[in-house]
């Protein structure tokens, strides 16, 4: 990802919006910053741990600690930043509504970036409208330099206003690259610690004075946005005025260029002296905005005025130029050269040599399933494995199996684990478990270890003994916390060893008390083998009873001429051997070396 | 009208290189002085899936995505991800495929089967140029290069000038594999021309 980002303090530089975002905090004196991964946001962080070692950064188990530390460094006087995934914000909210309230002593930022389209996302939801119902300002980049530029405002505007200031993201700011004029760090000074109950304690008589300053500071923060450059009109054809934000701008300028347009830089609290400034100046209004009509409706309700809006753009999945090109002019030629065809699909699949394979390989041989969770292992649910049935959000694995239980009884936990990786156990597992211990459940939870928070990326956990920077940190033990949870049983299991796997999800679903079975292998992205190892085929023994491709591995292949598996020696991992394990007449066979 | 942008897609599979061929070309476009925006997508989707990164370069580049049906150049790093992409390519525009074919997981499993794309590619009707980016690397002695040669096929196609590539070859590849990659780039300029 970015590199020598941190050499230049003038110079341009190709960056990201999250690139540019960490880029941002250094240049305005952000003291700290924490987060848990979340695509699209991940590299934030990322950003910020490999190049910018001016500010403290860390990971948090879930993005309520990170808020938390964020809101607790902001009392002390930092500068401060966090950042998550649109659905992170939900775990954040509760204290994100209360810091709303209290405000900020040093500046504090949050960044919610969305995924509009979800490209890896369980949901689409539009956090315009957090913004809004926790009544923090919002500011919208359209592109990476402002999502630098917009850093700094947002500081600004947090201290001078006393309120967190959310940056609002989306995949396509996140994930595209852009050029971005560099500058240096300007330090802040540390402001320091000063009790301040009235400010800081919202016991009921401080909270109602706090939520009146709330809505002073809204006005406020409308007039300074009517006047701020950050909102601005784009004067061209007045026939026709488009309000837009975010990526819809970009969409706009190239599919529109002669139009009239009111850019939107600030989205909370909205500055209604332009927008009614630009509705007086055009024909006709059209509001282009992804997903929800959070403006439109605003500007319906408030000015009267009819707008065109939701009923020309779509609200479901991201814009692309061509679709707001359709929306916007239904005339537009959008025909192509070439036309879409019909082919087999590409979804993504666990990669060769993934401790997870083992796993779901053995619980779809025992007719088994999963209630399942956030991360690679969602993957289980692809056949040939076909073993998860639910997926709800971070940590949801355990408590909906343990409702199954309250639901339908002992029966399903025969049949059924909760798969949870070890990084969303951390997140918001734990307090699942000790549900089940309490309130008297006998399902078994599998907690899938491969020592890293892997689909994001591979990024360090409280499990992985490293922080952030990869310096050396306590080692979160896991099986000692399900012991002092209450879990009598649990019991550890390397997923490729799959007579063991079989044995252990045959017992644990058997047996009539709660218990954990902890798979344990680290993910291939965290280590590089030493050696190459291919797994090679004697045809004459292979007896052709596809067993081997029960595993779903990438790198095996059915050779429907010859009767037989061929095995992609660029894909196949040396430290996996599964298929060898599974073909019952030794025709695959694989050097595994000393270990 | 806006000025000119060049819009290039770069499309294959997760894991083949995707987005740090689509780097070396930014790197370019940005040191021939042109405004730059590149797109894609992380995560989930990356997993072995379909991915694609969408570079655009001009005068002046608003939207990051390039509009459906206008893209100059499709580079394909696998024959059936051109053909799930060609919707995006312009009238005017030339698709160059790597001549490589990687099996979906649905095809493994034996759920689908991995279409005739030779076929499909001659009769699409768009003009494309199928480019033996593996047997140039295999004789180079290095399979790293494969994309450098579809890099050099690619550069045959647009305007930018030799000394943008190179330094964008320079500064993105790895410094001792420097030599092999721009013997690979120069084929694949060959190739294409």
């Amino acid at each position: 990802m970015s590199r020598k980002l941190n050499e230049t303090d003038s110079g341009v530089l190709f960056l990201s919006g999250n690139e540019a975002v960490a880029r941002g905090a250094w240049e305005s004196g952000v003291h700290f910053a924490a987060a848990y991964p979340g695509t699209p946001s991940t590299e934030i962080l990322e950003a910020i741990g490999e190049e910018y070692p001016e500010i403290d950064a860390q990971w948090a188990p879930n993005e309520k600690v990170g808020m938390e530390t964020i809101a607790g460094a902001s009392f002390g006087g930092a500068r401060v930043l966090t950042a998550m995934k649109h659905v992170g914000l939900n775990v954040a909210a509760d204290p994100l509504f209360t810091l709303s309230y209290i405000g900020s002593t040093g500046g504090i930022v949050i960044v919610s970036a969305d995924d509009p389209g979800m490209h890896s996302s369980q949901n689409e939801q539009d956090n315009r409208l957090m913004a809004r119902a926790s009544k923090v300002a919002m500011l919208e980049p359209s592109d990476s330099q402002e999502a630098k530029d917009m850093v700094g405002e947002a500081l600004r505007i947090s201290e001078e206003f006393d309120t967190p200031v959310m940056l609002r993201l989306t995949t396509r700011i996140s994930h595209s690259k852009s050029l971005v004029q560099a500058g240096p760090r300007t330090e802040v000074e540390v402001k320091g610690y000063q009790p301040d109950i009235a400010k800081r304690v919202p016991i009921p008589a401080n909270a109602r004075k706090m939520h009146s300053r709330v809505e002073k500071r809204l006005l406020a923060l409308e007039k300074y946005g009517a006047e701020s450059p950050l909102n601005r009109i784009e004067e061209g054809d007045r026939s026709l005025g488009i309000i837009t934000s975010g990526i819809s701008y970009q969409y706009v300028k190239e599919t529109f260029p002669e139009a009239s347009l009111l850019k939107l830089g600030m989205t909370n609290p909205l500055p209604w002296k332009l927008i009614e400034k630009f509705v007086g100046m055009v024909d006709r209004v059209m509001v282009c905005e992804e997903n929800e009509p959070y403006l439109e409706e605003r500007i319906r309700a408030r000015l009267l005025v009819d707008v065109t809006g939701k009923d020309r753009v779509p609200i479901e999945g991201e814009l692309s130029p061509e679709l707001v090109r359709g929306a916007l002019d239904p005339d537009a030629d959008t025909s192509l050269a070439y036309g879409e065809l019909e082919l087999p699909a590409r979804p993504p699949a666990l990669c060769p040599g993934c401790p997870h394979r083992g796993a779901f390989y053995c619980l779809s041989k025992l007719k088994g399933s999963s209630t399942g969770d956030i991360g690679c292992y969602t993957l289980g649910l692809m056949p040939p494995h076909s073993a998860l049935e639910t997926t709800v959000c971070m940590g949801a694995a355990i408590g909906v199996l343990s409702g199954i239980e309250k639901a339908t009884g002992r029966e399903e936990m025969k049949r059924l684990v909760a798969a949870i990786g070890e990084s969303t156990f951390v997140h918001s597992g734990i307090t699942g478990l000790i549900d089940m211990v309490y309130n008297g459940n006998t399902g078994t939870v599998m907690i899938m270890d491969n020592s890293v928070t892997a689909m994001t990326g591979g990024q360090e956990n409280p499990t992985t003994g490293k922080s952030l920077r990869g310096e050396p940190a306590p080692r979160l033990d896991l099986k000692e916390l399900c012991r002092a949870c209450g879990v009598k049983n649990v019991r550890v299991v390397d997923p490729h060893d799959l007579e063991e796997m079989e044995k252990v999800l045959r017992e644990e679903r058997a047996r009539e008390e709660l218990s954990v079975i902890i798979t344990r292998r680290p993910c291939i992205m965290t280590y590089r083998p030493k050696r190459r190892a291919v797994a090679e085929l004697d045809p004459d023994t292979c007896v052709s009873c596809r067993m081997c491709m029960n595993l779903g591995c990438p790198a095996i292949s059915w050779d429907g001429e010859e009767g037989h598996p061929r095995i992609n020696s660029m894909l196949c991992w040396p430290n996996c051997n599964l298929c060898v394990q599974v073909c019952p007449t030794g025709a695959l066979s694989k050097d595994m070396g000393e270990s | 009208m806006a000025a000119r942008v060049t819009n290039v897609l770069i499309c294959g599979t997760g894991g083949q290189g995707i987005l740090t061929a689509s780097e070396v070309l930014s790197s370019a476009a940005q040191a021939a002085g042109f405004d730059v925006k590149k797109s894609e997508v992380h995560g989930m989707a990356q997993r072995g899936g379909s991915v694609t990164s969408h570079v655009r370069y001009g005068e002046k580049v608003y939207s990051p995505l390039i509009e459906r049906g206008t893209a100059d150049v499709i580079l394909a790093m696998e024959k059936l991800e051109a053909l799930r992409w060609m919707h995006f390519l312009g009238p005017e525009g030339r698709m160059l495929v790597c001549d490589l074919e990687i099996n979906p997981l649905t095809v493994n499993i034996g759920r689908a089967e991995y279409p005739d794309t030779d076929s499909m590619l001659e009769d699409c009707g768009a003009p494309y140029s199928l480019i033996p980016a593996f047997d140039v690397a295999e004789e180079l002695g290095n399979m790293k290069v494969v994309n450098t040669v579809m890099l050099g096929a690619l550069a045959s196609r647009l305007e930018l000038p030799a000394e943008a590539w190179s330094a964008a070859v320079e500064e993105r590849l790895p410094e001792k594999a420097l030599e092999v990659n721009r013997k690979a780039f120069e084929e694949g300029r060959r190739l294409a021309g």
